[in-house]
C-alpha cells in the first residue's frame, strides 16, 4: 500500500460521487412527476422532458457511479489485503484516463439529449456514436483494472509460493474475473452492431441481437455491482462491528459459485421477447434459481458475522445481538440497513426470475421497486457506508459529522421503505416503467392515489443524499485534519485453513463459467448471429 | 449461536445449506409445474419477418379482429410511433383473444394489466401472446417499452362487452 494506490481511489471515488449527484437531482425530477408536479416545464431547455432526465439519471447512477466507485475501490482492497503496491501505477493512471475520457465522451451527447436512449439503449433508438464510443471506453478501462489486479496478484504469489491468497484479495480477483468474462456481451454489441451503425457505416441494425449481447451483460453487470459491497459485508463489516466472520470457507465458496454462475442466466431479462424459444428461457430460469444458492449463502454468512459481533459486546438470546450491533457508527449503520432491505430486493428478485410469474411485473414499475432496492440500496447505500470511512482515510480528515452521517443512514432507510413498496404496488396495478405517467393518456384511478407516496419517498431520498453529499463535500475541505485509519480485514471463525486447496484454483473454475455460457447462450447467440440480416434502421424520436 | 468454536461452524454451515437448496429446488419445481401445466405461456419464437415491409406480410396486411372460432377472436396487431393499429378490440365476455403482434419501426410493448398479456413488439420478429377476458368492463392496451418522446401517448383498449 503506497500513496499511489490512495490517489487513485480518491480520483475514482470522485468521479463516482459527482456522477452520483447528478443521478439522485434527476432521480428528484421523476419522483416529482410522478406526483403530478410540472417540473420539466421549469427545467427547460437544460433538462428537455421526462426521457432525457431518466436518461441521466440510469446512466449517471447505474453504469458510472458504480463502475468508478468499484474501480476505486476494488484495486485499493485488493492491494491493502496483499500488502503489496499495485502492479503498475503507470497503468493505474492510464486507466483512469482512459474511462474519464470515455465517460465525457459519453456525457456530451447524453446531457446535450442525443442520447436520450435509457441505460439499456436498445436500438434501434440511435444515439449519437460518442455515447457508445464514450461507454465502450469505459469498459476498456475496467479491462485493464482486471490487467492490473491479475499482474499484482501473481507478483504476489511469486513471493508467497504457498501462501493462501487472502480473503478480500481472492473476493477482488473473482469480481473483476467475472465481469471481463460477462462484459464480453456489451463489448460485442457496441463494436458490431452500434457504434459502426451510429457511424452510418452499416444501414441497419437488429433488435433481438442487440437486446440479447446487451442482456449476456446485463444481469451479470447487477453482481459487479454486487461483490464489492459483498466484500464490504464479509471482510470489513464484522471487524468494524467488533466481530469475526463466521465462515471464510463458505464465503471462498459462494463467489466462486457467483463466478461460474452469474453470465449463463442473462435471458431471464428477456423471457417477454419473441424470437427466443421457451427451452432456452426455461433453462435460463433453472440457473437462475441456482446463483439464488450462493445469495442464501452470503445471507447467512453475513448475518451470522454480525451475530458474533453483537454477542463479542455483550448480547444474549437470539434475537438482542441485532440491536447491541454498534448502531451509532453510520459506516456500520449504513451497510447493516442496506443488507435489511436487500433482503427483500432478492425476494423480489426472484419472481421476477419466475419465468410466467414475471408476466405479471414485465416493464412495470415493480422492477422500478426491485432495482431501487438492489443497486439503490444494496448497493449504493454500503459504497455511502464505505466511504463514511473511506474519505476520511483517504483526506487525511475526521468525517465532518457523525450525527448528519446517521440521519443520513436512516433517511434513506426511511424514504427507500416508502419509495419501492410503492412503485412495487403500481407495477401489480399494470403501471409501466420509464413512462411520463404525470402526462400518459390512459391514466388508471388505482394508480392516481398511490402516486403522491412515490413523491414523497423520493423526496425523502433525495434530502437524505443531500446531507450525504454535504458531509462528503465538508470532510474533504474544511474538517479537522488527523489521519483516519482504514478499518482492518475481519479474522474468521473458521479460517482459510479449512477451505479445500481446490477452491482457490482458477483454471477449473474459469473453465466451467466458459461452458456453462457455451451450453446457455451458444445456440441462441450462433443463430441469431448467422439468421439476423441487419436491415433495421435507426431513428432519433426524442 | 455462534459460539466462536471453529469445529461447531460446519454444523450450522451443513444446517443452513441443505434448505437452501431444498428452497430452490422447491420453487423451481413448482415453475415447472405452472410452465407446462397452468396454460400460461412465455413468448416463443414465432419466425421473423422483414421490418421494412410489415404491410407487405400476409398477417399483417390489415390489422384488425376477427372471430376465428366461436368464442376464439384473433387480432392482427402492428405497433408503430405511437400507437397501436387496431387501438381498440371489441370481443364478448368470455372471449379467449389471441395477439398477433410486431413492431414497424422502434421497440415497443404489449401490457394487458393482469391478463398475462405481456410480450415485446420487436422489429423483425413477430410476437404472440394469448388471454381470456371474462368479466365486461374496458382493459388498456400499453406500450410499456420506452419508444420516444410520445412514447406515454402510445395505448388502446379492449372493450369486453356483456353478453346478450
Ligand atoms: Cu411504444
Amino acid at each position: 500500500m503506497t500513496r499511489t494506490e490512495q490517489r487513485l481511489a480518491a480520483a475514482n471515488v470522485t468521479v463516482a460521487l459527482v456522477a452520483l449527484f447528478g443521478g439522485v437531482v434527476t432521480g428528484l425530477f421523476q419522483a416529482l412527476e410522478y406526483a403530478g408536479v410540472e417540473i420539466y416545464s421549469s427545467l427547460a431547455p437544460v433538462i428537455r422532458s421526462h426521457y432525457h432526465s431518466v436518461s441521466i439519471h440510469g446512466v449517471l447512477n447505474a453504469l458510472v457511479f458504480t463502475t468508478f466507485f468499484i474501480c476505486g475501490f476494488v484495486p485499493f482492497v485488493l492491494s491493502r489485503s496483499l500488502q503489496a503496491p499495485l502492479a503498475s501505477a503507470r497503468l493505474g493512471w492510464l486507466t483512469f484516463w482512459v474511462m474519464v475520457g470515455g465517460l465525457v465522451l459519453a456525457s456530451i451527447p447524453l446531457v446535450g439529449n442525443a442520447a436520450t436512449v435509457m441505460f439499456t439503449f436498445y436500438p434501434p433508438l440511435q444515439a449519437h456514436w460518442a455515447f457508445y464510443v464514450g461507454l465502450t471506453l469505459v469498459v476498456v478501462g475496467t479491462w485493464l483494472v482486471t490487467l492490473n489486479l491479475v499482474l499484482t496478484w501473481r507478483a504476489w504469489r511469486a513471493r508467497n509460493p504457498d501462501g493462501r491468497t487472502p480473503l478480500a484479495a481472492f473476493m477482488s480477483l473473482v469480481t473483476f474475473a467475472m465481469w471481463t468474462i460477462a462484459s464480453l456481451g456489451l463489448a460485442a454489441e457496441m463494436l458490431v452492431l452500434l457504434i459502426p451503425w451510429s457511424l452510418g457505416l452499416v444501414g441497419g441494425t437488429d433488435a433481438l441481437l442487440a437486446r440479447t449481447l446487451f442482456w449476456f451483460t446485463g444481469h451479470p453487470i447487477v453482481y459487479f455491482w454486487l461483490l464489492p459491497a459483498y466484500i464490504s459485508w464479509y471482510t470489513l463489516v464484522p471487524r468494524q462491528a467488533g466481530g469475526k466472520l463466521f465462515s471464510d470457507p463458505m464465503a471462498r465458496t459462494s463467489f466462486i459459485l457467483f463466478l461460474i454462475l452469474s453470465t449463463p442466466i442473462g435471458i431471464h431479462h428477456q423471457y417477454t421477447d419473441p424470437g427466443i424459444h421457451q427451452g432456452w428461457k426455461l433453462l435460463h430460469a433453472l440457473l437462475t434459481f441456482a446463483v439464488f444458492f450462493p445469495s442464501l449463502l452470503t445471507f447467512f454468512n453475513v448475518t451470522a458475522s454480525l451475530e458474533t459481533a453483537g454477542r463479542a459486546r455483550g448480547a444474549r438470546g437470539w434475537i438482542s445481538w441485532f440491536g447491541k450491533l454498534p448502531w451509532t457508527d453510520p459506516s456500520v449503520a449504513a451497510q447493516v440497513l442496506a443488507m435489511v432491505l436487500f433482503a427483500f430486493g432478492g425476494v423480489g428478485g426472484l419472481i421476477n426470475a419466475s419465468f410466467n410469474v414475471n408476466m405479471v411485473v414485465h416493464n412495470t414499475a415493480y422492477i422500478v421497486g426491485h432495482l431501487h432496492l438492489t443497486v439503490g440500496t444494496a448497493v449504493a447505500l454500503t459504497f455511502m457506508g464505505i466511504t463514511y470511512w473511506l474519505v476520511p482515510h483517504l483526506a487525511g480528515r475526521v468525517l465532518w459529522s457523525r450525527a448528519v452521517a446517521l440521519v443520513q443512514v436512516w433517511l434513506w432507510f426511511g424514504g427507500m421503505l416508502i419509495f419501492s413498496p410503492t412503485l412495487h404496488e403500481l407495477g401489480l396495478r399494470g403501471m409501466p416503467r420509464r413512462t411520463d405517467i404525470g402526462h400518459v393518456s390512459y391514466m388508471q384511478p388505482q394508480w392516481k392515489t398511490l402516486l403522491p407516496l412515490v413523491g414523497i419517498g423520493g423526496s425523502i431520498l433525495f434530502v437524505s443524499a443531500a446531507l450525504y453529499f454535504l458531509n462528503m463535500v465538508l470532510t474533504a475541505t474544511v474538517s479537522r485534519r488527523a489521519p483516519q485509519a482504514a478499518p482492518d480485514f475481519a479474522e474468521a471463525v473458521s479460517g482459510p485453513d479449512h477451505a479445500p486447496a481446490f477452491v482457490d484454483r482458477w483454471r477449473p473454475w474459469l473453465a466451467l463459467a466458459a461452458l456453462l455460457i457455451a451450453i446457455a447462450y451458444g445456440p441462441t447467440l450462433i443463430r441469431l448471429a448467422i439468421t439476423t440480416p441487419l436491415t433495421t434502421p435507426g431513428l432519433r424520436v426524442w | 449461536m455462534a459460539t466462536g468454536r471453529p469445529s461447531t461452524v460446519y454444523l450450522w454451515e451443513l444446517a443452513w445449506i441443505l434448505p437452501s437448496i431444498a428452497l430452490p429446488v422447491g420453487m423451481l419445481a413448482a415453475l415447472a409445474v405452472t410452465a407446462f401445466g397452468a396454460g400460461i405461456n412465455v413468448a416463443g419464437d414465432r419466425g421473423r419477418i422483414d421490418p421494412t415491409k410489415v404491410a407487405e406480410h400476409a398477417l399483417f396486411r390489415e390489422p384488425g379482429v376477427a372471430e376465428i372460432a366461436p368464442g376464439q377472436y384473433e387480432v392482427r396487431m402492428t405497433g408503430q410511433i405511437w400507437a397501436f393499429a387496431p387501438n381498440e378490440v371489441r370481443v364478448p365476455a368470455g372471449s379467449t383473444v389471441h395477439f398477433w403482434a410486431t413492431s414497424k419501426d422502434l421497440v415497443h410493448g404489449l401490457f394487458v394489466p393482469r391478463h398475462n398479456v405481456n410480450v415485446m413488439l420487436l422489429p423483425g420478429q413477430i410476437s404472440h401472446a394469448q388471454a381470456r377476458f371474462d368479466t365486461p368492463g374496458e382493459y388498456p392496451i400499453i406500450c410499456h417499452e420506452y419508444c420516444g418522446i410520445a412514447h406515454h401517448t402510445m395505448a388502446g383498449k379492449i372493450i369486453v362487452e356483456a353478453r346478450r
